[in-house]
């Protein structure tokens, strides 16, 4: 005997982002999930971000990078507010625990939340958190294979963060390729080119931000 | 490996569905696109692990690959885009509209026949 389902496999995760994306429309919160290999940089964007911008937004994290609580301190350390999720080795968060975690940091006082999720360049894109939009870093030492290897998370990304450019001159880096490779899957959304650690290009980033936080939408 | 999650949530619905028919899963078929970036083995190997000493142990799980599409602006061919060479096949063109990959889905099950 055989049962017809045809059904989604991620139901319940896509359920649980379906009610936090209401949650930030309902509130203006802009969110923005945060995805790369671990030590691309994610947290040193972030920092320097909240440091340049706490003035003029309310910045919140939701860190789930490690399981200890050293990226949220960095986080709280350039001044926004940061509340950790233990990800007990888990390889991608889940909407139901960016759920938990938004009463926390009392999102609905902020402007902006942003999510950095485990270091992993597969797995958290299949998962959808319930973001306004998604930011993918990859790093220059990481090498220019990486948007050929992972299309899918570079297909999914409203905005893609090419980090580490100042190592450009050390390390064999095919630009071209990578943005090439990238075009394919998703012509739609820039690739800014930036170092997080020098602050070369970052402010093609705050535009980024900075017309999405007025639209409050990717 | 997100594939754990994905075969836990496969087992629940299938023991759900065993549940309510009283009857023995013997095999189940998930599809899956290009970008949810499922690993088969991964996928069967944890399927297996999560399904041991359940009514779902030892069935078989099938995955079938649902082909990337994509439409050709210049000819307007559709046709399945390998990413490694991505072009059309018709003409040639780099010019194409990638169409939505497919999700991941729980097809069908089917559970032994009741004597
Ligand atoms: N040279 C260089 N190093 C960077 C840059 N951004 C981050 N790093 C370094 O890369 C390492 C990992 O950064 P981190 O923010 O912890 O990465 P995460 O794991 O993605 O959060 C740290 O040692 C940073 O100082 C950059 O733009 N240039
Ligand atoms: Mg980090
Ligand atoms: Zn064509």
């Amino acid at each position: 005997m055989k049962v017809s389902l045809n059904q989604k496999i991620l139901s319940r995760n896509e359920e649980a982002a379906a009610k936090n994306r209401q949650f930030f429309a309902e509130h203006k919160v802009f969110c923005l999930n945060v995805i790369s290999s671990p030590g691309a940089g994610k947290t040193a964007l972030l920092e320097r971000t909240i440091r340049d911008l706490k003035e003029r937004y309310a910045i919140g994290v939701i860190e789930g990078d490690i399981e200890t609580d050293k990226d949220a301190r960095r986080i709280q350390a350039a001044g926004a507010r940061a509340f950790q999720i233990e990800t007990k080795g888990a390889c991608h968060l889940s909407a139901e625990q960016v759920h938990n975690a938004l009463k926390m940091i009392d999102a609905q006082t902020l402007d902006l939340v942003f999510i950095e999720n485990v270091g992993n360049l597969v797995c958290p894109s299949a998962f959808d958190l319930g973001e306004s939009g998604r930011v993918v870093i990859l790093s220059v030492p990481e090498g220019d294979d990486k948007p050929a290897k992972y299309p899918g998370t570079f297909a999914g990304a409203s905005v893609i963060v090419l980090n580490k450019i100042d190592l450009l001159p050390y390390v064999p880096f095919d630009l071209s390729r990578v943005l090439a490779d990238i075009h394919t899957v998703n012509p739609q959304s820039p690739v800014l080119q930036l170092s997080a650690a020098t602050g070369e290009g970052i402010d093609a980033w705050y535009d980024w931000l900075r017309r999405h936080l007025e639209k409050k939408q990717p | 490996m997100h594939e754990t999650v994905v075969a836990e949530n496969v087992l629940r619905t299938i023991l759900e569905h065993a549940e309510k028919l009283k009857a023995r899963p013997v095999r189940a078929v998930v599809s899956c696109g290009q970008f949810n970036a499922l690993n088969e083995e991964a996928m069967k190997f944890a399927f297996e692990t999560a399904a041991a000493g359940t009514v779902c142990q030892g069935m078989l799980l099938q995955i079938r690959q649902i082909p990337l599409r994509a439409s050709c602006r210049a000819c307007r061919t559709l046709f399945e885009l390998n990413l490694m060479t991505p072009l059309c096949p018709q003409c040639r063109s780099e010019d194409f509209d990638i169409e939505p990959d497919a999700p991941l889905l729980l097809e069908e099950i089917e559970f032994e026949d009741k004597q």
